[in-house]
């Protein structure tokens, strides 16, 4: 006979060799809890504080965050106020990027709550007060693809990422957006959440609107999440717009858009399936309203758009100018909206869309890129972090990492920002090295790398206005005058992480 | 290569950012307002810097024109004073109605020239903004050798001739305007210097812009005043010559050369005569094709 019970003495035998207990079937009882109600008797939903509590977090341990509701983001000052009542010290706070509206971490970190930051952009007071140098530990600033790679190497290990999301199920199902009558908020792409769900030791996600299990299109998955934080809001989506999304009636930001439309036009790349990438100024914007003419008047069509999203990208894919689009960052609601909807406009990853190190990162397949700058120098090394008046007032984002991949980038950039000129001869911070950047389109003519001379060629040949970079620079100073020196102080406040780990400039502290 | 005016660009003297940069969107000539785009407040302080705009920069190839106050108020004088000693290659007079007034101001101008030893530097225009003005224009238009064109001001025109300014939307637009431009384009003809047309100021409404730039090409105006940089494309684009025209000159000129080559005065193309007044038009279609980009001057040859 070959019954189980015949097997018993066999499957005990088994058991022992394995180290492993024997199957006790009494010990199994059946739940008949209807599973609709189950769901929501989760215990991974939890409140904010048993979150903090069980997910181990100690003093000197390090936060994540995302910045993917820009402005209007309510998390990081809701949690960080809460790990302050909670009594917590010495945290080190790594953000996607922080912004005006995280003013209040001046007084957690004056009051030792936090004290380092990791991130992209600095802005407002708080990168003011930073400057002056309120931390004794340097700001540590890395672009996005850069920051991706360093979750995931370990080099930025994160103990407890704090997420917010537009969507949850009780699972941890998170999305950027809701498609519940329920609906409080919408930010698009997680794309920069993404690494910190994946690689953090412990990820909490906080989110206004609790779904029923299974919330589809979830850009994060239950498996990477240990707790949900519902909370009555985690941002205001009417703030994610970067600024204007009308057409800019700008004189000067018509004519720049005009010139860098030409550019790309007449680069060589400007064919059928190529790729390309706009910022979301004003200049930038723009270009993509004069590129869209000459895709239609010529017949182009591309393959892919990548990055920050706008309504105008969503407008060129709608039409078939752009067959996809990789949002690692939804730039308005337009564009948010549109990766709910729209299978062909898909959610990436910061490692995805532009890490250095990992070859599918869709940096590397990009053909076009057009980003502005506060300053471009002689050599063409830009600046997008530190203003001329030594205070930190920008971010990194995809800067570095677009310049680098593409086949072509296009600097945006004014001679004159009022009384301050953007074409000098050295950067006050290096974030983008000249080797990297190919063309500076400004109002007073376009300066192309001597790395490049076919585009020069290229260029001259449509007859576009090329100007040697120096001249540039030199018909600034004629204009302004040489600006007083900066009054920089010798204590480093900002560390510039090149993408490739290294350590490519510091900041230093700002004097009065 | 005669200079072209197609357009010219108003930019208030009292705006130092816009006078900075106001070159780089490409009008033929730049118009500093010292009349009426400044308070009373603010006139002086409006000359100082626009005669420190002409000295310092660098205009490049731009028409620089300083539209002063009129000479019996009691700016007009210092006006001409700062601005020809700053080196402006024109100055517009407002509300001109008669030749002695035109006579008045070249009278001005040779006092400051002479000072700096550079009579005969500064041209004149002169803005037709009356009635009176309208029906003067040809006297307006040859009181001075300076002179080198003359404007129409619409607005206080109409008020002058008790009418109101049409819109897009009327069927009867722009005829209130129709015997000011008329005069004045060819009055500038007889006195053969250059016409130019009111600005559009409707920034919203480029459509009804462009209409008007069609009608006052088709009149025989050689440009248009504008207030924006967003309406240089437009305007360039509608006085560009079209290719047919552009070869047609081509054939002339290159007969025209020939025939000097032979030393025969009187030409034909095409089994029709060719005399001076085509050669002229032809020269002018070339000379648009190259400021245009169309074509280049090697193209030419």
């Amino acid at each position: 006979m070959n019954s189980i019970k015949d097997r018993a003495a066999q499957i005990a035998e088994v058991a022992k060799q394995m180290n492993k207990a024997v199957y006790n079937d009494s010990t199994v009882k059946k739940d008949p809890t209807p599973r609709f109600e189950l769901q929501h008797k989760c215990n991974k939903v939890v409140t904010l504080e048993e979150a903090i509590k069980k997910s181990g977090l100690k003093d000197g341990m390090t936060i994540s965050f995302h910045h993917h509701f820009r402005g209007g983001d309510k998390v990081i000052n809701m949690v960080v106020a809460k790990l302050a009542e909670m009594g917590f010290k010495n945290l080190t706070l790594a953000s996607s990027s922080l912004i005006d509206v995280h003013e209040p971490l001046i007084e957690h970190i004056k009051n030792g709550v936090i004290t380092q930051l990791h991130t992209s952009g600095l802005r407002g007071a708080l990168a003011t007060e930073v400057s002056h140098g309120l931390m004794e530990k340097p700001v540590i600033f890395r672009s996005h693809g850069s920051r991706g790679y360093a979750i995931k190497s370990g080099e930025l290990h994160i103990d407890v990422a704090f997420l917010g999301a537009s969507s949850c199920d009780p699972m941890g199902n998170a999305a950027g957006f809701s498609t519940s009558e329920n609906a409080k908020s919408i930010c698009g792409s997680l794309g920069y959440a993404l690494p910190d769900a994946k690689y953090a030791d412990h990820t909490i996600i906080l989110t206004d609107d609790l779904v029923n299990y299974p919330n589809q299109h979830n850009a994060i998955s239950e498996a990477d999440v240990e707790f949900v934080v519902v909370v009555d809001s985690v941002g205001d989506s009417s703030k994610i717009s970067s600024g204007a999304i009308r057409d800019t009636k700008n004189p000067r930001d018509i004519l720049l858009a005009k010139q860098a439309a030409k550019v790309v036009m007449n680069s060589g790349y400007f064919e059928n399936g190529f790729s390309m990438q706009t910022g979301s100024g004003g200049a930038s914007l723009a270009v993509t309203k004069y590129l869209r003419q000459g895709m239609i008047d010529k017949g182009i069509k591309a393959s892919f758009a990548l990055g920050g999203i706008t309504s105008h990208m969503v407008k060129l894919h709608q039409e078939g100018l752009i067959g996809r689009l990789i949002d690692v960052q939804s730039f308005d609601k337009v564009a948010a909206e549109s990766l709910m909807n729209d299978p062909l406009h898909k959610c990436v990853s910061a490692n995805e869309y532009a890490a250095m190190l990992e070859p599918g990162s869709a940096t590397h397949f990009l053909d076009v890129v057009i980003l502005s700058a506060l300053e471009v120098d002689v050599n063409f090394n830009v600046n997008v972090l530190v203003g001329s008046d030594g205070i930190i007032r920008g971010a990194i984002g995809g800067h570095p990492d677009t310049a680098q991949d593409s086949a072509l980038s296009v600097i945006v950039c004014p001679l004159l920002r009022g009384r301050i000129p953007c074409v000098v001869d050295e950067v006050t911070t290096l974030i983008t090295p000249g080797s990297n950047v190919d063309v500076v389109v400004t109002e007073y003519g376009i300066a192309v790398n001597p790395n490049r001379p076919e585009i020069k060629e290229r260029l001259e040949a449509a007859g576009l206005n090329i100007v040697d970079i120096h001249d540039l620079a030199a018909k600034a100073r004629s204009i302004i005058g040489d600006p007083a020196p900066l009054p920089f102080g010798d204590k480093v406040v900002g560390v510039v992480m090149n993408r490739d780990g290294s350590v490519q400039d510091v900041i230093k502290n700002i004097v009065g | 290569m005669q200079r072209l005016r197609r357009t010219m660009m108003f930019v208030p003297g009292n705006n130092p950012g816009m006078m900075a940069d106001a070159h780089i969107y490409g009008p033929d000539s730049i118009m500093l307002d010292l009349e009426d785009s400044v308070t009373m407040a603010e006139k002086d302080a409006a000359r100082l810097l626009v005669h420190n705009a002409l000295k310092t920069i660098d205009y490049g190839n731009t028409e620089m024109v300083v539209r002063i106050n009129p000479l019996s108020t009691p700016y007009g004088k210092k006006d001409v004073e700062a601005v020809v000693k700053a080196g402006v290659h024109v100055i517009r007079m407002p509300k001109t109605e008669t030749a002695e007034e035109v006579v008045e101001l070249e009278q001005e101008i040779i006092k400051v020239e002479t000072e700096l030893g550079c009579v005969g530097r500064t041209q004149i225009m002169a803005a037709i903004e009356s009635t009176l003005g309208a029906l003067n224009a040809y006297a307006i238009a040859t009181a001075s050798k300076r002179m080198m064109g003359i404007a129409l001001g619409a607005e206080d025109y109409c008020a002058n001739l008790k009418a109101q300014r049409t819109t897009g939307d009327s069927p009867f637009f722009g005829m209130e305007l129709q015997m000011a431009r008329q005069c004045i384009v060819t009055a500038a003809r007889a006195a053969g210097i250059d016409a130019l047309d009111t600005v559009f100021s409707n920034l919203n409404d480029m459509d009804t812009f462009r209409r008007e730039v069609e009608m006052i090409k088709a009149m025989g105006f050689d440009g248009k005043s504008i207030i924006n940089p967003r309406q240089i494309e437009v305007v360039n684009e509608i006085f560009a010559p079209k290719e047919k025209e552009i070869e047609k000159a081509k054939t002339i000129l290159a007969a025209i050369k020939e025939a000097e080559k032979r030393g025969s005065g009187v030409i034909a193309v095409n089994g029709k005569m060719v005399d001076r007044p085509v050669v002229i038009r032809a020269q002018r279609t070339i000379d648009l094709a190259i400021a245009s980009g169309i074509m280049t001057k090697e193209d030419l040859a």
